[in-house]
């Protein structure tokens, strides 16, 4: 069972892809677009991961401990908030097209480009 | 039930195959990976045993991200400043089109927000802006840091104006330069904070103030202020999108 | 590799595959934050508090806020598009 967390990132991938394939709805869409980025969460903090290992959080233990990686914790750290800005550019961009097409589904809005 | 256009079997046919294609690449891939929790890398054993002894910060998370690999950060800022900008720029030109409702055409009862909510929006204003200062400013000795720390200060903010009156709310749509101020200064300051690193030893980003004990408040060189940084322009640009999301839809009396 | 981190995975597996069936977007975002408080979980298991503060307080405050804003906002140019319409 060592490979698990590997298999979950896998399934969230594609999942997620899956859903952002056969959307008919933007707001859908987006949405699914969360769920592919956290697979890729779950796929770094799981390479970082150490057995019977601490946080890095030197506070209460000492710098001799087994601790997990911070690297990779800190690459995730700034991902997820900035992730979610992109987001509200993509709504932002979904909130224009209705406005301009009338309709927030992606068959419909190119048989009007036609 | 619409009508599809015709290739929408077709697409989802050749979609489940690349989906499937991909996966499997994938978990072809995580096979070569080392198993799970056996192994660490020699880059991250060694920042992690020393960022203790050489920044004087305890949390080495925020020592890797504010510090070590502080361009990185610089870099991941200014994505979350273009793109709140870009989500402006989308979403003012929708106001310049729509007319804007004037404060005489709200029907007096919408005025006002219920009771309930008004205690509960200003009661929690002030311990919630307070746990938000205490993230910020101790992220190099605890779990926290600018990013969370910034987030909720937006909430916290945003408590002011769930709490208030509408026309509190429409005084924001006029005085977003406060926002975007401390938006663009928390961007720029985290920049700053570089250039000082270089005017003070040639190296962008060197840690140039003096460490301190480590487990006090000042330590760690110039992470608080880093941290400080990171959290106005997190929380100015989070409360940018909100304040251009809020406008149209919460001014318009019901039918 | 404990029970709650293999427990804690089959739930997070479950709830996207929950999230992405789900085709309304309101209630969608609903099951967005289920699957944010659950990602924030795995890694408070993997021992990684800091992501786990900003998983939280992204996925629980930030993301819905801006989704269900989204879609007010949506929804109220459907109904100025719709009283024009009428009015014509």
């Amino acid at each position: 069972m060592s490979v698990f967390p590997y298999l979950v990132a896998a399934w969230l991938l594609g999942i997620g892809l899956w859903g952002v394939i056969s959307s008919r709805n933007y707001l859908h869409l987006i949405m699914c677009l969360t769920v592919l980025q956290g697979s890729t969460y779950v796929l770094l903090l799981s390479v970082g991961y150490l057995s019977h290992a601490k946080a890095p959080i030197f506070a209460d233990i000492t710098t001799k401990s087994r601790v997990t990686d911070p690297i990779v914790q800190a690459l995730t750290l700034t991902d997820v908030v900035v992730e979610a800005t992109i987001v509200a550019m993509l709504l932002a961009l979904v909130i224009q097209a209705n406005k301009r097409y009338g309709s927030i589904d992606p068959d419909e809005m190119r048989r009007m480009r036609d | 039930m619409r009508d599809r256009p015709g290739g929408f079997s077709l697409r989802l046919v050749v979609g489940a195959i690349g989906v499937v294609l991909t996966v499997g690449g994938f978990v072809w891939g995580t096979t070569g990976l080392h198993p799970f929790g056996s192994e660490h890398s020699r880059y991250g054993f060694y920042t992690a045993h020393h960022a203790v002894a050489q920044r004087h910060a305890t949390n080495s998370v925020v020592a890797v991200a504010f510090d070590y690999r502080a361009f990185d950060t610089l870099g991941e800022e200014f994505i979350l400043f273009i793109s709140v900008v870009g989500v402006v720029v989308l979403l003012r030109s929708l106001h310049d089109e729509e007319e804007e409702p004037e404060e005489e055409k709200l029907i007096p009862e919408q005025r006002r927000a219920s009771d309930a909510e008004r205690w509960l929006g200003t009661a929690l204003v002030g311990p919630i802006a307070i746990l938000a200062a205490y993230i910020v400013t101790h992220g190099q000795l605890t779990p926290g840091g600018g990013f969370q720390g910034g987030i909720i200060l937006m909430a916290a903010i945003a408590f002011i104006f769930l709490g208030g009156e509408w026309v509190i709310l429409l005084r924001l749509r006029r005085a977003t330069s406060w926002v975007e101020m401390m938006d663009a200064g928390g961007a720029a300051g985290f920049a700053m904070i570089g250039f000082g690193g270089l005017i003070a030893t040639g190296a962008f980003f060197y840690n140039f103030l003096p460490f301190g004990t480590s487990g006090s408040l000042l330590s760690g060189g110039f992470m608080p202020l880093a941290n400080v940084a990171v959290g106005l322009e997190v929380a100015g640009a989070t409360l940018m999108v909100v304040s251009e999301l809020v406008d149209q839809r919460l001014l318009r009396p019901p039918r | 590799m404990n029970t709650l981190l293999v427990l804690v995975l089959a739930l997070l597996a479950l709830s996207g595959l929950v999230t992405v069936s789900i085709r309304d977007p309101v209630r969608q975002a609903i099951a967005l934050g289920v699957f944010g408080l659950l990602e924030a979980l795995m890694f408070f298991v993997v021992q990684a508090p800091d992501v786990a503060l900003s998983q939280i307080v992204v996925s629980g405050v930030a993301l819905p806020a801006m989704l269900f804003l989204a879609m007010a906002k949506i929804r109220s140019q459907r109904e100025a598009e719709r009283e024009e319409a009428e009015e014509e």
